[in-house]
């Protein structure tokens, strides 16, 4: 018998559908204002953090929908966006600087659906409201500083070998190196290729060689700066107390800083390019600390708290400053015992061993310096930013230390790892500027949810209003079929971890509701047609989706590559615009052709028909 | 409920020469417009800092645009923006590492005339990132119509790829001619109309194709232009109402979909329309001037294995 569909395939294509529903389903619950609560630098969440924040709002009397702990931080949900301001300030003022106080939405997912992996889809900046930046790593000065690099390097170096040269010299973007003979030419050349395999070295002529930096260290120059900038901003994001940034690489040299809910652009910018510094200094022995801590501070010293709060003396005269950093590396030496591997360039090599040759048994303190916004502005409402010196670490000179030397001495590998963060934080970059910036405020943010919806809306009602009157029954099918893929489609989106609803995304739901009933057309247009020609109607359905088939799908794929195309060169928006528009594809032809089949079959199949309504 | 009954063969391929000078004459207008008036190209691509801010009351843009010169913006376009409370300035690229900071100048110096100004958005582009964009935006328009043909021509046969890369190429053209001709903003959103046109120009196309080529085999006798006649009389009703829904959503779009949507719904609008009307005349003409025949579109013989041995006695 002609259109009859086995159980087994109706089970199949409702779990389906019942999967994407059910993932669908957390859209539907909204979201709470919510306060959260992370660590900051030195300090964790635990349970005992959770009670004193219960406390605190007790004693407010915060009307708190629900307290939660979950993956190291705490989230308060509350009723309404103003005891949202209020929470958050009290609890900044209460917990201090050790953590972390960020405002957030809150998706207000059952427990039974989070645990089964449910949640809402991601909106995007231009239905959230928030600042994207794109920030662009300036290559040319990381490139400009390993050559500079070079050229320490290959000093020293030949210096120590005894091989005699001319000159070394930076050129644009290769290293010059002239010698008096060619003798020695060969033989430094022999020695410094051995010593430096990533590096490219070509005789110019038989007194000059000349050095250039491999494909392969050009990538690697440029891979650590953009990685270098990105831990630093993610430090400095931290402190802004944003819920959900991102901080990514994007292309080869880019940055993408993404930060919901923020509005004071001016404040995250100024936050963002602080600086950070460091610098070694030597420990004052000379002097008493506790004449100093009782207000006689030694003209040549000074006075820094290291992370606890203890006072340390230090000399003011500053050996090393964190720009001749190249790398820092936590690791454990052959006893287990944590440190932390330091290189220097060159130039702070040469410093490095100086400052310490005479100092060798006495205790050097590396301090690390921030600019912090205050949240104070002075007069043209500039942010006032305020010094904050700390001792990161004191360790005792153990012998003369040149380029490279590791601090040893340390409690954990946390705190090694930490202080490995620090030092890189702390060294020279390569200078960042933002070369894009989209900042959507939130009543627009609202704005486009609202009229993003709307236009769905009004676009579902016309589509389903016509295809009920035009094809009558077979319409209702039709329909059935689009609200189904809707469902589908936001199921979907709320399933893949990538994908993010935006503006654009919204129409292009918009436009896939206009453009998928156009399978279902065209199965309907041909099931009339066989129909004119004499044939029965249940043959009449059997053709027509048969031959209708391969027609929607050439029509689908070449739409896809149109959508692809667009996902692969778009960014932002675009790509969100072009996920919808694939996932609607997919959908619509599993919902046009599949789904509407087995509720005709169901229908009509396995009957005898004088007529159809279509 | 049918639009249109029809007892006969509407003879479409009549009309395609006045269609084919139609076209050539829109197709020669909208590419002397594009390099004569060029298109109005938005922020994405230029580079450069625009600011929509919100008014409690209706603003008053002279004053505003005293303020930006006081503040030494002198060079800054302000305008409504969807409402009388909304404005819109941009503020064209310039030199210095501080353009960043343009949006928050700008903000600051308003707020000085009126404190209930409402940042709504600011989006700053850098140069590069624009010129960037300009190349990877036709890149990708390139590629896509590559990709369509090479898709098309294997699907199909190379005639009908020749024909629909044409239609499509002719919708694009179009439709950037309408943005260039209304001097309409051109940013990123309407290049993704411009691809999703070609989407949609190319389904209508590949619909009537597969139709002719349906044709071809089954209706042994007539020529190719009776044949074209034929099919396209038979998907016109699917066609028609296609494009109606489509039209549909894309009006609900364009009315209700706010202003930042709305160079998105007339792109698409327009294009669908032409797309509709393309693949109709263009895709069916240029095959057909192509020479499409019967012979081009029979399946390919499948050789029975042992077909030219004897039959068994």
């Amino acid at each position: 018998m002609l259109n009859q569909t086995p159980l087994w395939k109706h089970i199949l294509v409702i779990l389906l559908i019942g999967m994407c529903a059910l993932y669908a389903l957390p859209n539907l619950y909204g979201e709470d204002n919510a306060v959260q609560i992370s660590a900051g630098r030195n300090a964790v969440v635990d349970s005992s953090l959770l009670s004193r924040v219960e406390q605190t709002l007790n004693a407010e009397n915060i009307d708190v929908k629900r307290v939660e702990f979950e993956d190291e931080r705490i989230l308060v949900r509350l009723k309404d966006s103003d005891t949202q301001l209020v929470t958050r300030e009290l609890l900044e003022r209460e917990l201090g600087e050790d953590y972390v106080v960020a405002m957030n939405l809150a998706p207000d997912t059952p427990s039974w659906l989070e645990e089964i992996g449910g949640s809402p889809m991601k909106l995007g900046l231009d239905l959230r409201g928030g600042v994207h930046f794109l920030m662009e790593v300036d290559m040319n000065s990381a490139i400009d500083k390993a050559l500079e690099d070079m050229v320490g390097d290959f000093r020293t170096a030949l210096r120590e070998e005894g091989l005699r040269y001319r000159t070394v010299r930076q050129e644009s973007d290769h290293v010059v190196i002239q010698f008096r003979d060619e003798e020695t030419l060969d033989s430094a050349e022999f020695f410094l290729k051995n010593r430096n395999r990533d590096l490219v070295f070509t005789e110019e002529d038989s007194l000059i060689l000349e050095a250039r930096l491999s494909e392969q260290r050009i990538l690697e120059v440029r891979d650590y700066a953009v990685q270098q900038n990105i831990t630093i901003i993610r430090n400095r994001v931290n402190q802004l107390g944003v819920a959900e940034p991102v901080v990514q690489k994007q292309g080869a040299d880019r940055i993408v800083v993404q930060l919901p809910g923020i509005q004071d652009t001016a404040r995250a910018k100024e936050i963002l390019n602080a600086t950070a510094t460091l610098e070694f200094r030597m420990v004052d022995q000379d002097n008493d600390i506790r004449d100093a801590m009782d207000g006689r501070v030694p003209p040549g010293s000074q006075l820094i708290d290291d992370r606890q709060g203890i006072p340390q003396l230090l000399e003011k005269r500053v050996m090393l400053t964190g720009n001749h950093i190249i790398d820092a590396a936590s690791g454990v030496d052959e006893y287990g015992i944590p440190q932390v591997n330091i290189s220097l360039d060159s130039k702070g090599g040469n410093k490095m061993s100086q400052g310490t040759k005479d100092n060798i048994g006495k205790p050097m303190a590396t301090v690390f310096i921030e600019y912090k916004a205050t949240g104070d502005r002075d007069a043209n409402g500039r942010l006032i930013f305020e010094k904050n010196e700390e001792v990161i670490n004191v360790a005792t000179i153990r012998a003369r230390l040149g380029s490279s030397f590791r601090i040893t001495g340390l409690d954990s590998p946390k705190e090694a790892r930490d202080l490995a963060l620090l030092l890189r934080a702390g060294a020279l970059i390569a200078p960042i500027q933002i070369v894009e910036e989209r900042t959507v405020g939130p009543s627009l943010g609202q704005e486009n949810i609202d009229l993003g919806m709307q236009a769905i809306m009004w676009g579902l009602a016309a589509v389903l209003v016509f295809m009920l009157i035009y094809y009558k029954a077979f319409g209702v099918v039709a329909n059935v079929a689009l609200l189904t893929n809707l469902v589908m489609i936001v199921g979907v989106m709320s399933m893949i971890p990538g994908a993010t609803l935006t503006l654009p995304g919204m129409a292009g739901i918009v436009l896939t509701v206009g453009m998928a009933v156009d399978a279902n057309v065209l199965i309907f247009e041909r099931i009339r047609e066989e129909l004119r020609d004499g044939r029965s109607p249940q043959q009449a359905i059997h053709h027509g989706y048969d031959s209708a088939f391969s027609t929607i799908l050439d029509a689908n794929i070449t739409t896809f590559i149109a959508a692809l195309i667009l996902f692969a060169v778009g960014t932002g928006p675009i790509k969100g615009f072009s996920i919808t528009l694939m996932i609607g594809l997919i959908t619509s032809m599993f919902t046009a052709i599949i789904v509407t089949r087995y509720i005709v079959n169901a229908v009509y199949g396995g009957r005898r028909l004088k007529s159809l309504a279509i | 409920m049918q639009l249109l009954k029809l007892e006969n063969t509407v003879n479409f391929m009549k009309l395609r020469v006045p269609a084919l000078v139609l076209s050539t004459i829109l197709i020669i207008g909208s590419l002397v417009s594009l390099s004569v008036n060029q298109l109005n190209w938005g922020l994405d691509f230029t580079g450069g800092t625009l600011i929509e801010v919100g008014y409690p009351s209706a603003a008053n843009l002279d004053e505003v645009r005293t303020e930006l010169t006081a503040a030494g913006f002198a060079d800054a376009v302000v305008q409504n923006f969807g409402s009388s409370q909304d404005v819109l300035i941009r503020i064209a690229p310039r030199e210095g590492v501080k353009a960043a900071t343009i949006g928050d100048q700008v903000l600051a110096a308003l707020r000085t005339g009126e404190a209930g100004v409402e940042m709504r958005r600011i989006e700053f582009v850098g140069p590069n990132v624009g010129e960037e964009l300009t190349e990877q935006g036709g890149l990708a328009m390139l590629v896509a119509l590559i990709c369509i043909l090479i898709y098309v021509a294997m699907r199909f046969e190379w005639r009908f790829a020749l024909g629909s890369v044409s239609a499509l190429a002719h919708d694009v053209i179009l439709t950037l001619g309408l943005f260039s001709v209304l001097q309409l903003e051109f940013d990123l959103t309407v290049l993704a109309a411009v691809l999703a046109v070609i989407g949609y120009s190319l389904n209508d196309t590949i619909v009537v194709s597969d139709r002719i080529r349906e044709n071809f085999r089954k209706i042994r006798k007539g020529e190719p232009e009776e044949i074209i006649n034929v099919s396209l009389t038979q998907t016109l009703n699917r066609t028609i109402v296609t494009s109606l829904t489509t039209v549909l959503v894309l009006l609900a779009l364009f009315f209700k979909g706010g202003a930042l949507i709305h160079g998105f719904a007339t792109a698409l609008l327009f294009g669908v329309i032409i797309g509709t009307y393309s693949s109709v005349y263009i895709a069916s003409s240029v095959a057909l001037m192509l020479g499409v025949s019967r012979e081009d579109l029979m399946p390919p013989e499948v050789e029975k294995e042992g077909a030219d041995l004897d039959p068994m006695p």
